[in-house]
């Protein structure tokens, strides 16, 4: 399976997604942003990091970049795409994905290992994921996910919400929303699932001697459901 | 011509940073302030001279770019 990871001025995650994705045995390249057009690819991955130094709003200016007609085109035409963190911003502001990713509730910079819920198993990323619950890691200002009630309706009626945040048991009560996301939501599909927004970063949990390893789960298993 | 645009969030849309201006102008003894919303300034140098042309221009930027319409209105002044 071919990836390619999309690199913006001031992306900061780009090379660990590339390391994780060629761990798990994705052939993968990286794409500057100013290229006009992506190799031949079966996911694509706008990765982490602060691109334009969240000048405007995150992810604003990348939303305009040359490269992301074709991201937008791939992911029309039914191509996986996984954005991470400034890659789910990136996300909304394209309008490939619905809402925004505000300002985080108590205004401070969160950085830390938290849990997330795994809320649909029907798409290529979680499909036989063998665990519910995800340990993984978050690092981020702006992941106050917020859209509106029509919206929140319309995610929850096409079951697009696909992780939130909880406790170890799953529970997600609003002591387990580090951010002030609306119904404690971490990540969220498109209406077709083929593009995924998730401001967890799997690629940072790949290595049991350094994170944890449910990074790997979910990246052996999107590999697996892409065979 | 110049063209200014303020863009504000929307009412009933959070903001953290205009709460923790507000607080800290209530601590630094303006009781009186009840409440502080945070904003963004543009001003806009256009290549033309007719005002409407400009105006409908800058509302096209404002709608692809400068505010995001989920969370954000906008105002050409």
């Amino acid at each position: 399976m071919k990836s390619s990871v999309i690199i913006f001025p001031g992306s900061n995650c780009d090379r660990d997604m590339d390391v994780a994705l060629k761990k798990f045995g994705f052939k993968n390249q990286m794409v500057w942003h100013n290229d006009q057009s992506i190799p031949k690819s079966d996911l694509i991955v706008l990765p982490g990091g602060f691109s334009y130094g969240d000048y405007l709003r995150c992810g604003s200016i990348a939303s305009k970049s040359k490269i992301i007609k074709s991201v937008i085109d791939f992911a029309n035409s039914g191509g996986l795409v996984l954005g991470i963190c400034n890659g789910f911003q990136i996300l909304t502001e394209t309008g490939l994905l619905p809402g925004i990713l505000q300002q985080n509730k108590y205004l401070n910079f969160i950085c830390k290992n938290i849990y997330v819920k795994v809320k649909d198993k029907k798409n290529k990323y979680f499909k036989n994921i063998k665990k519910d619950i995800l340990e993984l890691h978050i690092a981020h200002n702006e992941g106050n996910y917020f859209c509106s009630d029509d919206e929140i309706k319309s995610l929850e009626d096409n079951k697009q919400i696909a992780v939130t945040y909880c406790d170890e048991k799953g529970t997600e009560a609003d002591e387990n929303n580090p951010n002030g996301a609306v119904k404690n939501i971490a990540g969220i599909f498109n209406e077709k699932k083929n593009v995924l927004g998730m401001m967890p970063h799997p690629e940072r949990m790949i290595d049991k001697y350094l994170s944890g390893e449910d990074g790997s789960l979910f990246f052996e298993n999107l590999l697996g459901n892409m065979k | 011509m110049k063209v200014k645009v303020i863009v504000t969030l929307k009412n009933g849309v959070l903001d953290p940073q205009g709460k923790a201006i507000q607080q800290t102008l209530n601590g630094m003894n303006f009781e009186n302030v009840s409440e502080v919303r945070q904003g963004k300034f543009f001003e806009i140098e256009v290549k033309e001279d007719d005002e409407t042309k400009a105006k409908s221009l800058v509302d096209d930027m404002c709608k692809k770019l400068l505010a995001n319409l989920v969370i954000e209105d906008y105002k050409i002044v």
